[in-house]
């Protein structure tokens, strides 16, 4: 630590700057938490005010439980973000490792090739695949959108994953060969744990966009089975009405598995530092 | 125990010959060092040995077997690293155990073995830490002792001390001498270090830009340098380099004396200059002269003798040690 940053005006100067921020970042996210605990006329009447013994009512998640099969979409979202997420990680890591640790023709090229779809956006492409989905039969399945899902979030980790791969001490993997450990071994067993942190990353960037689209599962699963919970909050949502009370406590809801991904992938941020294995 | 033969190895990265074609004999029992230059490919040579990298073309023997296309673990080989490169998530006995494990040995034989080369390392105490918990020099031992339990034919140290602070250094330089008698293996040792290089090697191998330039004893390699580069990589302080014409010997191109074979005369010698700095080791005393036309002249005088700065002294050179080099940097 520098004098500097012990400097009392900057440290405040500092704090009031992410407190702001956090404030800011925050403050929507607040207003549905409240406001889903309110009743109708008080959640236009103050939006900002907090639910009182008048103004308290579950009303809306009465709603979200009895229409709709919410239990059901839950399932759906979670199955789709888990599911092309432990596929992202896989690929994704294993595509980095191919690329930071053997040499062959085009070994660049491929690179590009593979990180080309950070600048190129998925939707661009919404029609062929639901025309590839329709010719596949997978139209209203989950599996359509984690096939999607796993292809929107492997340029990101494959381009993140290999910068990171690598710094994993290349005497560390040569160590494990002469030991006759398979390259499967070295991969899972030495270079994955190293790279934890970065894995963390990846998944946090992953996760969100999936869990929050909507696009494609109005595209390719809209079907009552397959919905996820950002589709299934829609019903509320009328052309003339929108029933504020269950949005509001949908997307509340829909916060929870989120967060308790994001609390599990952060710990790992945290723990992935591996102190001893190099020098 | 374990011979080495390689023959005409290259290497190119794309365009970049690194090796340039070795050729090498190392017998059983020998303790060779292969010293030079960073960047002149004595790693590549090393991970050549171990299979960790493919030669270009030549051949590479174990034993009198053809190791080309042999894979790394079954080459009968262990290799120490410079960085330690222990596994991060095992304790110390699964780090030495690993490579027995993947071999198929039994348990039982495995945790003897263990034990018997932690006793001698005296580590046993540290059986149980995960490398994280070991000081430097504690890694590099776990190191060292992780390829003593294979038990292989032939030891590879990739500049193995490099990372260790100058006391742990020499320490450990002792204890890798005693291992060798101690074990009679084969070992294959690379530094950029020649202290180093002089006191464990029974032979070395000077390397540079991927060639071969000398292989000897040290003290053949001291006293008789092949050429100027390994005249000047070998001993320290190094050799001093003087245009003959200056050093009145004009049929030849370049005078080679070390430090230790010039005396210093206040009367006359073959050179003449004034003394800018001296150093005092105790042992001996390091002498810089400026000499015109030559540039600095390092003069290594034995005992402490007191040099005043600023000097005119003459340097004189031992005539039986001078060398003498051609253009092209060979003896003559
Ligand atoms: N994987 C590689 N790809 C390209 N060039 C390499 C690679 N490994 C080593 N080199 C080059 O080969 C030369 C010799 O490297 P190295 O054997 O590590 O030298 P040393 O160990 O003697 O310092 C260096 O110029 C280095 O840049
Ligand atoms: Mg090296």
């Amino acid at each position: 630590m520098s004098i500097a940053t012990h400097s009392p005006v900057r440290s405040i100067a500092a704090h009031a700057i992410l407190i702001a921020y956090t404030a800011i970042a925050l403050f929507p996210v607040l207003v549905i938490v409240v406001n889903s605990f309110k009743t109708r006329n008080a959640i236009f009447r103050s939006p900002l005010s907090l639910p009182d013994a008048e103004t308290f009512s579950l009303i809306g998640y009465q709603t979200v439980w009895a229409q709709g099969d919410f239990i059901l979409y839950f399932q759906n979202s979670l199955v789709v973000t888990v599911a092309s997420l432990a596929l992202v990680l896989l690929f994704g890591a294993m595509a980095a490792f191919a690329l930071s640790e053997y040499r062959f023709r085009g070994n660049t090229l491929m690179g590009l090739y593979l990180a080309l779809g950070i600048m190129i956006p998925i939707r661009l492409g919404t029609v062929a695949i639901l025309q590839l989905m329709v010719a596949s039969g997978l139209v209203n399945t989950l599996t359509a959108l984690i096939l999607v899902y796993t292809a929107q979030g492997l340029p990101l980790a494959v381009f993140i994953l290999s910068e990171f791969m690598q710094q994993v001490s290349k005497d560390l993997k040569d160590a494990g060969r002469i030991d006759g450990l398979s390259e499967y071994h070295i991969f899972f067993r030495l270079v994955l744990p190293l790279v934890r942190p970065a894995m963390a990353t990846v998944a946090v960037f992953t996760m969100i966009p999936i869990w929050n689209d909507l696009w494609f599962p109005l595209i390719l699963a809209p079907a009552e089975e397959t919905k996820t919970v950002t589709l299934g909050a829609q019903v509320f949502i009328g052309q003339f009405v929108t029933n504020w009370n269950a949005v509001l406590s949908a997307l509340s809801l829909a916060i929870l598995p989120v967060l308790v991904l994001y609390v599990i992938f952060s710990r790992q941020l945290i723990r992935g530092i591996t102190a001893g294995a190099v020098k | 125990m374990g011979s080495l033969t390689l023959h005409d190895v290259r290497k190119s990265f794309g365009s970049v010959d690194v090796l340039k074609g070795i050729d090498l004999e190392v017998g059983e029992g020998e303790f060779v060092v292969f010293v030079g230059p960073s960047g002149c490919g004595k790693s590549t040579l090393l991970r050549i040995i171990a299979g960790l990298e493919d030669a270009t073309s030549g051949s590479i023997l174990i034993n009198g077997r053809e190791v080309n296309s042999v894979p790394p673990a079954k080459r009968g080989i262990a290799m120490v690293f410079q960085t330690y490169a222990l596994y991060p998530h095992l304790n110390v006995r699964d780090n030495m155990s690993l490579g027995l494990k993947q071999a198929g040995m039994a348990k039982a034989e495995i945790g003897q073995r263990v034990d018997k080369v932690a006793s001698m390392l005296s580590m046993k105490e540290l059986i149980a830490r995960r490398p994280a918990e070991l000081s430097g020099g504690q890694r590099q031992r776990v190191a060292i002792g992780r390829a003593i339990v294979r038990e292989p034919d032939l030891f590879l140290f990739d500049e193995p001390l490099s990372n260790l602070d100058a006391a742990l250094r020499a320490q450990t330089r002792l204890e890798i001498a005693k291992l060798h008698d101690h074990l009679k293996a084969t070992m294959v040792y690379v530094t950029h270090d020649q202290v180093e290089a002089m006191t464990l090697a029974d032979r070395i191998v000077v390397l540079n830009g991927g060639v071969i330039q000398q292989v000897g004893s040290p003290m053949e390699l001291y006293n008789n340098p092949a050429n100027l580069f390994v005249a000047g990589f070998i001993g320290s302080p190094r050799m001093n380099f003087i245009p003959g014409i200056h050093a009145g010997r004009g049929s030849i191109h370049t005078v080679g004396v070390r430090p230790e074979h010039i005396t210093l005369d206040p009367d006359g010698g073959d050179l003449e200059g004034t003394v800018t700095h001296v150093e005092y080791l105790g042992a001996d005393t390091i002498i810089y002269l400026e000499c015109k036309d030559v540039g600095l002249i390092i003069v290594r005088n034995f005992g402490e003798q007191r040099i005043e700065n600023h000097k005119r002294l003459f340097a004189r050179f031992d005539p039986r040690r001078v060398m003498q080099f051609n253009a092209d940097g060979s003896r003559s």
